[in-house]
């Protein structure tokens, strides 16, 4: 069904000057506001409990719940974070969002801080993107201006400050307690846990961390109510969410529809492949997500079916590579990243991607022999469950999946004495046709 | 389930049950599963896991298989075991029973190896090191790293990180333990985790050196050899050593250390385990100065003073034990009345045998082991208050909710209680207070509440502590430390606010082996054992056990009173035993009354200036060549064993024994057991204690005529030029820089009466204070001290303020100086 796209959150991006508030008024913004101060804040939680939004950050953990966790008898103050500090290869749909129309994210701010009841909520955004920073710095001083934020929001009794705080360039502060650490001043390394965030987070105080996309989701729900998401999707994924389409396709971009289309329709609306290429292997969401071929085409998008599929949907990443692409290739590289991105905190994820590397290096070289393969899959199994966060073990996916389904030609690498693809043609400026 | 009332925290924890390995054991409430593992005898391997540190769960050796997490289900991952605690039912696999566990520690000890340097052969920590033993227990033989041709990651070899303390980057595994210590420990954070991924390293602040008091520690806990000090590194492999459990010498604290030696000679201390007293930390003091005892100017020989054909006195020359025995008692006798004067560094033994000496065979009671600034009320109070007194703990330090400080700044004089009050602070349990002219960083660390107090003001500040905002109750803790004697009245004025709040109260002295003194009786008004010389029934207990007629029943002078006859004549010969002139309330006059004495008697380690003066000279023994016992401020009887067997190296007690059997006046022991069976046999008095009596106040210093004069307070830094941290220079250059510290008023005036004025942006304002026996130019800094007072360091400049500038207390006036 490629005809059903739905745009929420991108609707407005195609009007003029989409990013001032001006423009966002004009198409009914900040409506979800008096409607939400109408309600008592445990039933605005609850309607995002019923709505069946799930986090859109890669974990899909339900929204609604993990505001529930909040202890609101904890006399400390409360605080929203959201997590706009998106780093992940492959992953484009929150900057995007943050740029073309950041009045959608200041306005889910409101009303989500005004559910759990914070009086202070934070924007860590990534440091290297100035644009969209300056972007959301003006929405946040225009929101001020008319009273969207600070004291007394819309005669509401309900006072807000927002800030819009910019990272200083490091993956891990993606993890949500790392990015604390960094939003507090210190460096950005993952924390130990208990306490949860929700618990002992920002400052030792109650915390939800959220991702862009999550939060700007929640005016609309509030606006068309909870029953109108969850219309949308799959029987546990609900609702709609960005699809951010990259690599050997004919129209990249953001494709705004519910949970569970295919890629298949998905590749439809965006023209095909690349012309006279066909699909080889593709993410899921983000590099750190185990790769599918094209024998997945049909498997429904959603959380649960992505799981059954070995992978996970993640942040709806899909970078689609055609037969022109080298796998080992690509996956080095990401390893690379992967190295580089390392906190180094603990061992497995810090010394493991040094190792990775060296070893996917001789291999991409022709070097080395079909026992490193075991050896690549045997260091995974090492760090895999092993590190401290989540981020060493999405160092392992592409590796391991990648094995999993392309090792004749890690063999081929070692049979060719080197790579058997040329690396121009897989590149967006090879001529139309080319051949590997 | 039994309860006291002293320790109301520690009530009986509630015991969880757990399976690790198939074995049931109980254990208390939050405990980690590696350490409830450790109780069924099961070593997981651990790098970044330390018992006094905060878990961090960083190196992820420590993995285990929970099947069962207590609640029916199991973690699907291996867990770190450092930081999870046990719960009811939990069930554990390890790497004794686990494949999974076990393969998750080999895989992450072959990732600690990818980047670590194959350099063990050349590494101090070889044969002891953490990451070497666990490697062979739980890792692969081959590398396939290495096998794989794998690069690894190279630093340039080690860096200093402080005069002390050198790092050697590729040998990291990146733990964060000394990070850490230095941070949560002892509360000096400037070395920190740099950059990220393999690249990351320990690095330090360039503006804030790494300048701790306690960094051995760090070095001691690295699991491997990236930390060395400077003092060590190189000089001697592990299995090379022997190891001889002692305590330390340098605080009146009592920290267990363990000596490490080959062939005769002290390598290295390091701190030993005490959870009761200082667990597994000790200043940098404790470890690395002991070399005093070996440098060039130790004394090996006795020598007699020869006298020339004209007369006069001649040049120091060797001689044997029996004839320097024999002319020292000759010229004792033939000096006329004696004294007897100890530093506070001679063990409990020696000084029961110098309190004996003087009492049996010089017949007097002019006996003093304070060689420092001391009054006649300090005196009192040892003898009523102190002696014989006990029952404050460490552990009380932890537990009681205010902690005062009078007259005592633990970071430099005690350094174990800093660590502790630290602890307790940092809990948030304790508050201390101290009574003290600013606030120290010390205090800082330990979160303290500063009573701004000038000298010579501590006796109204101590009375306005029993204002409830103080919370000093009953279960407060008030520790008194040597210096408060200096201003009269502060001792009585202490032990009023303890009598009034009920709150307990300790003496702290400086030296290790002060307070065994006061307990051995080398105190003019006390005998042996806590007994008044002033009550004829103690003097009767000790004359019967002496087996002698009488001892003396005339309260003796004090150090003070005995350099004052020495140098008027009333006084003729004297014994002095380890006493630094420099340190004594007046140094010119203590020299003064050396040259004035008719016959001094020198037991010294090394050449000083009474050694120079003396007319016998009789080597001592350092702590490492005899047994003795130091008694600490909380009254725990230390004792120790001798390191090394030194025939040559006699204790002061047998050179003491040596000299009275040729007064023909035995004292009756010759060796440490005996002199230990004799205290033991003697006993502590059972009698009624002596009264505290302040006695008269001593005249006020007059002020230089025509100055605006201020109030100097001062004490001794931790490490500074003090002799017993000779011979230690990376030690002493981690001294922290000597300032004279001022109030932003006193400051500014002192700026405005002079014509200096900043030499340039960044420098130092220089400040040259001088007092009635010199002057003394240091850098200015600005601190929250009451007006018109300046601190300065007492050791650290020259030969210290107490011979170069003036009395503690005592006006000074300052002024501004150029460079």
């Amino acid at each position: 069904m490629s005809d059903t796209l739905t745009p929420v959150l991108t609707d407005n991006w195609d009007t003029e000057r989409a990013w001032t508030l001006a423009s966002y008024e004009e198409r009914g913004g900040y409506a979800a506001l008096d409607k939400a101060f109408a309600m008592a804040p445990d039933d605005v939680i609850n309607a995002v409990k019923e709505s069946g939004l799930r986090g859109r950050g890669g974990a899909g953990f339900p929204t609604g719940m993990k505001w529930g966790f909040i202890p609101q008898d904890n006399p400390k103050p409360k605080y929203l974070v959201v997590n706009a500090d998106e780093s992940e290869p492959g992953t484009c749909k929150d900057i995007p969002l943050m740029m073309a129309s950041p009045h959608t994210l200041v306005e889910g701010v409101i009303v989500s801080s005004y559910a759990i009841r914070a009086n202070t909520a934070f924007i860590y955004v990534r440091g290297e993107v100035l644009h969209v920073i300056r972007r959301l710095q003006r929405a946040v001083q225009e929101a001020y201006l008319a009273g969207h934020l600070g004291k007394n929001i819309h005669g509401s009794g309900y006072d807000l400050d927002l800030i819009v705080h910019a990272g200083a360039g490091a993956y891990i502060c993606g993890e949500e307690t790392a990015l604390l650490e960094g939003l507090e001043g210190r460096r950005g390394q993952p924390r130990l846990r208990p306490p949860f965030p929700a618990v002992a987070g920002l400052y030792a105080s109650p915390t939800v961390i959220n991702n862009v996309e999550s939060i700007a989701s929640v005016p609309s729900i509030i606006v068309n109510g909870p029953s109108w998401f969850a219309g949308m999707g799959t029987e546990k994924s609900n609702g709609y969410g960005i699809f951010s389409l990259s690599g050997h396709v004919s129209t990249p971009g953001q494709y705004e529809a519910p949970l569970g289309i295919t890629l298949r329709e998905l590749i439809d609306l965006a023209g095909g492949m690349r012309e006279g290429h066909e699909l080889k292997f593709w993410t899921p969401g983000g590099s750190s997500t185990p790769l599918l071929t094209p024998e997945h085409l049909d498997v429904p998008l959603d959380f649960e079916s992505v799981g059954a599929a070995g992978s996970m949907l993640g942040t709806r990443a899909l970078q689609l590579f055609d037969e022109t692409t080298c796998v080992v290739r690509a996956v080095l590289r990401w390893t690379e990243f992967y190295k580089h991105e390392s906190c180094g905190k603990c061992t497995p994820c810090r010394e493991g991607t040094w190792w990775l590397v060296q070893t996917l290096a001789k291999l991409e070289k022709g070097e080395g022999s079909e026992a490193d393969l075991d050896l690549l899959l045997d260091q995974c199994d090492n760090i895999l469950g092993r590190s401290f966060c989540a981020l060493g073990d999405g160092a392992t996916s592409p590796i391991s999946s990648s094995i999993q389904h392309f090792r004749d030609e890690y063999l081929a690498h070692l049979t060719h004495g080197g790579c058997p693809f040329d690396p121009a043609a897989s590149t967006a400026f090879s001529p139309v046709g080319a051949e590997a | 389930m039994t309860t006291t009332d002293k320790a109301p925290d520690k009530v009986d924890t509630d015991l969880v049950t757990l399976t690790i390995d198939g074995v049931q054991v109980s254990v208390p409430k939050d405990t980690l599963v590696i350490r409830a593992a450790e109780q069924v005898g099961v070593q997981i391997p651990r790098f970044c896991d330390h018992p006094l540190l905060d878990p961090v769960g960083a190196c992820r050796q420590c993995l285990v298989d929970i099947p069962d997490a207590g609640n029916g289900r199991g973690f699907p991952k291996p867990q770190a075991s450092c930081t999870l605690p046990v719960a009811e039912g939990m069930v554990v696999n390890t790497q004794a029973t686990s494949e999974v566990a076990d393969k998750a520690q080999q895989g992450v000890m072959e990732f600690l190896l990818v980047n670590h340097p194959l350099d063990c052969p050349v590494c101090d920590k070889g044969g002891e090191c953490p990451l070497q033993n666990q490697a062979m227990s739980n890792g692969r033989g081959e590398s396939r790293f290495a096998e794989g041709g794998g690069i690894k990651r190279t630093f340039p070899k080690p860096i200093n990180i402080s005069a002390q303390v050198l790092l050697d980057r590729e040998r990291c595994v990146l733990c964060a333990r000394c990070t850490r210590f230095s941070e949560q420990i002892a509360g000096d954070p400037f070395i920190a985790l740099a950059e990220r991924g393999a690249l990351q390293q320990v690095a330090i602040y360039e503006r804030e050196p790494y300048e701790s008091y306690f960094s051995g520690n760090a070095i001691q806990i690295c699991p491997v050899g990236a930390l060395t000090s400077a003092d060590y590194r190189f000089r001697s492999r592990p299995f090379d050593l022997v190891s001889t459990p002692g305590v330390a010498e340098h605080d009146a604290c009592g920290a267990a250390i363990r000596v490490d030696h080959r062939r005769g000679k002290v390598m290295r201390r390091l701190a030993g385990n005490d959870a009761a007293v200082n667990e597994e930390w000790i200043s940098d003091k404790d470890r690395f100065a002991f070399r005093y005892a070996t440098t060039e100017d130790r004394i090996t020989y006795p020598q007699v003073r020869e006298t020339l054909p004209t007369g006069e006195r001649g040049e120091l020359r060797p001689a044997s034990w029996p004839e320097a025995f024999a002319v020292a008692a000759r010229g004792l006798r033939a000096a006329g009345a004696g004294a007897v004067l100890t530093g506070g560094r001679v063990t409990a033994e020696d000084a029961y045998a110098y309190a004996k000496f003087a009492r049996v065979a010089l017949d007097t009671n002019d006996v003093d082991f304070r060689a420092r600034p001391h009054s006649a009320e300090e005196a009192s109070f040892l003898a009523s208050q102190v002696a014989l007194s006990g029952g404050v703990t460490y552990d009380d330090l932890e537990a009681a909710p205010v902690v005062v400080l009078l007259g005592l700044e633990p970071e430099d004089e005690a350094a174990t209680i800093f660590l502790r009050l630290r602890k307790a602070a940092k809990r948030g349990r304790t508050q201390v207070v101290s009574v003290a002219p600013f606030t120290s960083r010390g205090l800082r660390k330990m979160q303290g509440r500063l009573v701004a107090t000038a000298p010579g003001a501590e006796v109204e500040a101590i009375g306005s502590l029993k204002d409830a905002e103080h919370g000093v109750t009953k279960d407060a803790v008030i520790l008194v430390g040597e210096r408060l004697a200096g201003t009269h009245g502060a001792l009585s004025a202490a032990v009023e606010l303890a009598r009034t709040t009920g709150a307990r109260l300790a003496w702290v002295p400086r030296r290790a082996g002060d307070r065994g003194a006061v307990e051995a009786g080398a105190l003019p008004n006390l005998l042996p054992g806590g007994r008044p010389v002033t009550e004829a029934s103690a003097r009767v207990d000790v004359a019967a056990a002496w087996g002698v007629d009488q001892v003396p029943a005339k309260v003796g002078r004090d150090g003070n009173a005995i350099v004052a006859a020495l140098a008027k004549g009333d006084l003729g010969g004297v014994v002095v035993g380890g006493v630094d002139p420099d340190d004594t309330g007046d140094p010119a006059a203590f020299r003064a009354a050396l040259d004035a004495a008719g016959f001094v008697v020198s037991l010294e380690l090394r050449e000083t200036d009474v050694t120079r003066a003396a007319d016998v000279v009789l080597p001592v023994a350092p702590v490492t060549d005899k047994a003795g016992t130091f008694v600490t401020w909380d009254a725990r009887t230390r004792a120790f064993d001798a390191v090394f067997t030194n025939p040559a190296s006699l204790p002061d007690l047998r050179i003491l024994a040596g000299i009275a059997d040729e007064l023909g006046r035995p004292l009756g022991f010759r060796t440490v057991s005996e002199v230990r069976g004799e205290m033991q046999a003697l006993g502590p008095w059972d009698g009624a204690r002596a009264e505290l009596d302040a006695g008269k106040a001593p005249r006020a210093a007059k002020a230089p005529k025509g100055e605006h004069p201020m109030a100097l307070a001062t004490w001794k830094q931790l490490v500074d030029l003090g002799a017993m941290q000779d011979g230690e220079e990376h030690l002493r250059a981690t001294a922290r820089t000597p300032v004279a510290r001022l109030s932003r008023a006193s400051y500014d005036a002192v700026l405005a009466s002079s014509d200096t004025s900043l030499d340039g942006a960044g420098e130092q304002q220089l400040v040259t204070v001088t007092g009635d026996r010199g002057s003394l130019t240091l850098p200015a800094v600005v601190a929250d001290l009451p007006d018109d007072v300046v601190w300065v360091p007492t050791r650290s400049v020259g030969r210290g303020v107490l011979a170069e500038l003036a009395s503690p207390g005592s006006p000074v006036t300052v002024k501004g100086a150029s460079r």
